[in-house]
């Protein structure tokens, strides 16, 4: 029910304008359990995009690493095939956020989460909830690039492998799919056998994506995926980031303000409250999150005040 | 190496641009041709159109402000983006001075006035001409272009002096009309200083393709006031 909720955007050029009462808040902090949240953004001149599919519904989301509070009660939609950055100071829970997506933070000892994370209409904390079918659903994209001490090839097709595909014509059809996606093929299409460690930086990222695509997810996580990068590798990053978000939903944890303005489609802030847990400050589209906040903490800290 | 949205936003942003452009170049063709035909319901449009032309501004300009926050553009572009909340500031003043001219119409009402029309027709071709050719320079960055077309302001001037004279002399000769004669000086004034604007469009033109922020130097006004200076 949640993932059909429909996102509204309202008008075309008047974000720039005082928020006016027609925008429901966009931090339901409070917002009692089941209730349907309508997530009322505004995007500058795209009178294409008349609605949107919620692909991720987060309500209510508590999650403890032992006795303490990690984050506060966080509740906010991440809208279908549109790049949603998560920014904050250190230690507001934005990775915690992200990783809580695809259920990491089980890895965590004494970890204990509250609420829901509502994926394809599953809530994918309910106790008959496979992980590991999760994990292939939402894949993930870490900060340093990890190819496995294996070759490009059997990188790309660890996943599938996995999942019982055996067919070397299947497998050859994924990887290059897979790296054609990822835009690292015509790179590395003449050292499929070539370990994977022996690339540049920004190629092992890449056929990280690819590695993570290969197991076809409709989510894609990404960790602070270009900071390891030089600026050319991040940039071909961030068009990656573009191009794939047609046929895939991104979230992305970044410190890096600027990226977060240059990629993503929906911005949310967040922010460690007085009992140091994090809370959501505000979500919105990222065009308005960037020239008119309506939040002061989002303003300080999206012009470089705070943080 | 390219920035897919950047680069992209930037080129719809200067087809939008030329599209205002061609919405103001309209304006004054129309606003004159309701002269010509003393057409008032046709001026009555013009005007009111011109909320059309002060709204595609402002949504240009929104663009710009939202890639200045979120894209970073830097050197080139950046001197680009600056530059289109530059020009279209210009372009939505010369959509006033078409709205002025269908304001003026509308003041004559159905008042008897013998309009020199065949001048104004002509000022305003040129007009329109010289902003037309100084867009298609701002996009290309066509800097000689740029140099070239504010030449063309004296043109304009001329026959703003010529149209001015003759008014002078009909008010003295005839005074019972010198209201009319006021009518046909704000309808060229408002001719002559579009084509003024065109000069600062030019100047933005060579500001994106060098950096240099100078004035073109022309008479920048229907007097030359070297002599009075």
């Amino acid at each position: 029910m949640i993932n059909r909720l429909t996102f509204f955007i309202v008008g075309t050029m008047n974000f720039l304008k005082p928020p006016t009462s027609i925008l429901a808040p966009l931090v339901t902090r409070s917002a009692p359990k089941h209730q349907n949240i309508d997530f009322i953004g505004e995007i500058g001149q795209k009178p294409e995009e008349e609605s949107l599919q919620v692909k991720i519904a987060v309500e209510n989301l508590s999650v403890f690493y032992g006795k303490f509070q990690v984050l506060n009660n966080i509740s906010l939609n991440i809208p279908q095939n549109r790049v949603t950055a998560l920014i904050g100071p250190s230690g507001c829970g934005k990775s915690t956020l992200l990783r809580s997506f695809n259920r990491m933070n089980d890895l965590v000892p004494g970890s204990r989460v509250d609420g829901q994370v509502i994926i394809n209409g599953e809530n994918i904390y309910a106790p008959n909830v496979d992980v590991v079918d999760i994990r292939q659903r939402v894949g993930m994209v870490f900060q340093r690039p990890n190819p496995f001490p294996m070759s490009i090839f059997d990188n790309v097709a660890y996943g599938p492998r996995l999942y019982g595909i055996h067919d070397k014509r299947v497998l050859a059809e994924i990887v290059e799919h897979s790296l054609r996606q990822a835009s690292v093929w015509d790179e590395l299409k003449d050292k499929l056998n070539q370990s994977g460690l022996a690339l540049s930086g920004g190629q092992q990222q890449r056929l990280c994506i690819a590695r993570a695509l290969a197991v076809e997810p409709s989510i894609i996580l990404m960790d602070e995926p270009a900071s390891a990068l030089d600026p050319i590798a991040t940039l071909k990053i961030e068009d990656l980031m573009e191009t794939l978000k047609e046929n895939y939903t991104i979230v992305i944890v970044t410190h890096n303000l600027q990226q977060a303005a240059r990629v993503s489609d929906f911005t949310a802030f967040l922010m460690i409250d007085e009992d140091r847990s994090g809370t959501l400050v505000e979500m919105g589209a990222t065009e308005q999150m960037f020239t008119n906040p309506r939040n002061k903490q989002t303003e300080d800290y999206v012009s470089g005040r705070f943080g | 190496m390219p920035r897919q949205t950047l680069d992209r936003e930037i080129h719809h942003l200067q087809d939008e641009v030329l599209l205002l452009g061609s919405m103001v170049e309209q304006a004054m063709l129309n606003a004159i041709d309701t002269l010509k035909h003393r057409d008032l319901s046709a001026a009555r449009r013009v005007y009111r159109e011109d909320d059309l032309i002060n709204e595609k501004r402002y949504a240009i300009e929104n663009r710009v402000l939202i890639l200045f926050a979120t894209q970073q553009p830097i050197a080139h572009d950046l001197r680009l983006l600056a530059a289109i909340l530059e020009v279209i500031t210009e372009l939505e003043r010369m959509g006033d001075y078409a709205k002025g001219i269908a304001k003026i119409n509308l003041r004559i009402g159905s008042e008897d006035i013998q309009l020199p029309i065949r001048e104004i027709s002509r000022m305003g071709d040129l007009s329109v001409g010289m902003l037309h050719r100084a867009l298609s320079a701002f996009i290309e960055e066509d800097v000689q272009m740029a140099y070239r077309i504010p030449q063309e302001d004296d043109l304009v001037d001329e026959l703003y002096n010529e149209i001015y004279r003759k008014n002078v002399e009909n008010m003295i000769a005839n005074p019972e009309e010198i209201d009319h004669n006021n009518y046909i000086m704000w309808i060229v004034h408002n001719i002559e200083r579009m084509a003024d604007r065109v000069t600062n469009i030019c100047e933005r033109t060579i500001f994106i393709a060098t950096g240099e922020l100078l004035e073109i130097d022309v008479s920048d006004d229907e007097w030359d006031d070297e002599d009075t200076l």
